[in-house]
């Protein structure tokens, strides 16, 4: 089976400033890839270029087999993306946001009905469908927003802090979608400042000014740093100096 | 004299309920913690504190000035710091400094000593318009702004919101070391973890607090008997535990799922031997010491089912 994601020395320089600096790696299909880093490590430009949103100055990366800088179209396809800043339009109603999201990917608006009430059906959202996004708990939103990104069945689920400030157990209850979703087959690509979450992942990468200063599974982290937990792998790599 | 004392503070904005009745006291010098997701009340709560938004019922004293009529005079005894980024971004960094000490009556120079720890580490960019500084020059700013006329109280909404972990711990050492001027400190956060770093804490959800003691007293008070379960396919452990009759609660907690039992007493070897008949075999089982999230998540479905009843 192809990796679903394929880097090789991906540069991307803004002026003087390299933002990420030759990364390479692979996700396989049906894996769930923690990207970790400090704040202006380089994550979100990392996951720009992966998405298509920016081009790389060097090196190349294929998305669902197909190369970023020159089949933009067909990655965009391919993949599904929410973050915890933007997720849904506040004022549409959930209704409104399935059939939005779902015709912006492309879907058949007869599908779209289909999924759209099975959709509702599995969130327990259907007495809620008139509602505005706006009036929705947090955690239903991201819970939503979720679904949302994965309507046109992507190969690949791009997640950038799905659970920033969402309470404790509609944190774990979006990780619980998070397995459904790996298990059924397609790669889910995430980010989090919560550390506890990165032992959820099936591998782990750490970014640091640019680069990727560790990766493997969680456990393979803790045992070559002798850590007892991601956090502290995570301080002794972000700031070697506090750490020790 | 306790430094904050809140009466059955009530907030709603149109349907959404804010804040059910919320009373709390902040003793002086005292570093209080206000723990809860987004959205259950936490800013508004610190917005009528800070004199900044006005309770539909209840009242608020600060130093034993009332927060509704006394709020000329609180100001000036205030630092607020809220949790978007509000600072004038086409200011320099100096120059909203020396915009902060004015309109407080004072200058940069006089409380110094305050802020030095922190401004030295902005010093090199003292002359950087605001808006184009890093996200942890900012907060750094902004704290040094709130503090500039020394406060009595330190109100800060969230200052490690969508902050590495890293940040986090360096935000926390700094308002450890506020923490000597004297300073009675209210904050919030949506991170469970940073509850130890405060003297007491509130963990509230949906506009009520559901618990208000010292982090330990809170971790000690956990009702059930909890355990520990690690096994390589830890998910599909998941519905397995949930089906057993004697369960409380399971949830993932980073490279274990924490079971809670509904009964007191040890039952490690009848979990095992589940367990096993249900075609685990590797699992490991120890007995674990709740923390703050195991507590808050315990109270969270108290809560759920008392509104449902």
């Amino acid at each position: 089976m192809p990796p679903s994601i394929q880097v090789e020395e991906l540069t991307r320089r803004f002026g003087s400033f390299t933002a990420v600096d030759r990364i390479s790696f692979e996700v396989a299909q049906g894996e769930i890839f923690g990207f970790l880093g400090a704040n202006g490590a380089g994550k979100t430009t990392a996951i720009r270029i992966l998405c298509g949103l920016l081009s790389p100055t060097s090196g190349r990366a294929a998305v669902a087999g197909y190369d970023i800088a020159r089949q933009t179209d067909q990655v965009k396809r391919r993949i599904g993306y929410m973050s915890q800043r933007f997720s849904l339009y506040d004022d549409l109603t959930v209704e409104e946001n399935i059939l939005f999201y779902g015709g912006i990917y492309g879907l058949k608006f007869k599908d779209l009905r289909v999924k759209s009430d099975q959709l509702l059906e599995r969130l327990s959202l259907g007495e809620l469908r008139k509602s505005f996004i706006r009036d929705l708990p947090l955690g239903w939103k991201q819970k939503l927003a979720f679904s949302v990104a994965l309507l046109h069945q992507p190969a690949i689920v791009f997640l950038d802090e799905p659970t920033g400030g969402v309470d404790p157990i509609t944190r774990r209850q979006f990780w619980e979608m998070i397995y459904e979703t790996a298990d059924a087959g397609t790669t889910v690509f995430v980010t989090t400042h919560y550390m506890d979450e990165a032992e959820y992942c099936n591998r782990v990468s750490i970014m640091v000014d640019g680069r990727i200063a560790a990766m493997d599974t969680p456990g393979g982290l803790k045992a070559s740093f002798q850590a007892g937990s991601i956090d502290e792998v995570f301080v002794r790599l972000v700031r070697p100096a506090a750490g020790s | 004299m306790a430094a904050i004392v809140a009466e059955r503070l009530e907030k709603r904005y149109g349907t959404v309920q804010a804040l059910r009745g919320v009373s709390l006291e902040v003793a002086e010098g005292e570093c209080f913690g206000l723990i809860g997701p987004d959205g259950a009340g936490k800013t508004s709560l610190i917005r009528i504190l800070a004199t900044l938004l006005l309770p539909d019922q209840g009242r608020a004293e600060l130093l034993g000035l009332d927060a509704v009529k006394d709020f000329r005079k609180l100001r000036l005894m205030l630092g607020y710091m809220p949790g978007r980024f509000s600072l004038y971004q086409d200011l320099s960094v100096e120059e909203n400094l020396w915009l902060f000490a004015r309109l407080f009556g004072t200058r940069v120079d006089t409380h110094y000593d305050l802020i030095r720890d922190i401004y030295v580490q902005l010093e090199p960019f003292k002359t950087r318009r605001a808006g184009a500084l890093s996200g942890g020059m900012k907060q750094k700013l902004a704290l040094c702004c709130a503090l500039i006329h020394r406060p009595e109280i330190l109100l800060l909404d969230e200052p490690t919101t969508g902050v590495d972990a890293v940040s986090r711990r360096e935000f926390w050492e700094m308002l450890g070391r506020l923490r000597r001027h004297g300073i009675t400190i209210l904050v919030s956060t949506p991170y469970m973890d940073e509850a130890g770093r405060c003297d007491r804490v509130a963990l509230i959800q949906e506009g009520q607090l559901l618990r208000v003691d010292t982090p330990q007293a809170i971790v000690d008070g956990y009702p059930w008997p909890l355990y520990a379960i690690g096994a390589p396919q830890m998910h599909h452990l998941l519905p397995v535990l949930r089906a057993y009759p004697h369960a409380r609660s399971v949830f993932p907690f980073g490279e274990s799922l924490h079971y809670a039992d509904t009964r007191p007493g040890d039952h490690q070897p009848e979990l095992q031997a589940y367990l096993l008949e249900a075609g685990f075999p590797d699992v490991q089982i120890r007995p674990a010491q709740a923390g703050i999230e195991d507590c808050f998540m315990d109270l969270q479905r108290t809560q759920a089912d008392q509104l449902l009843t």
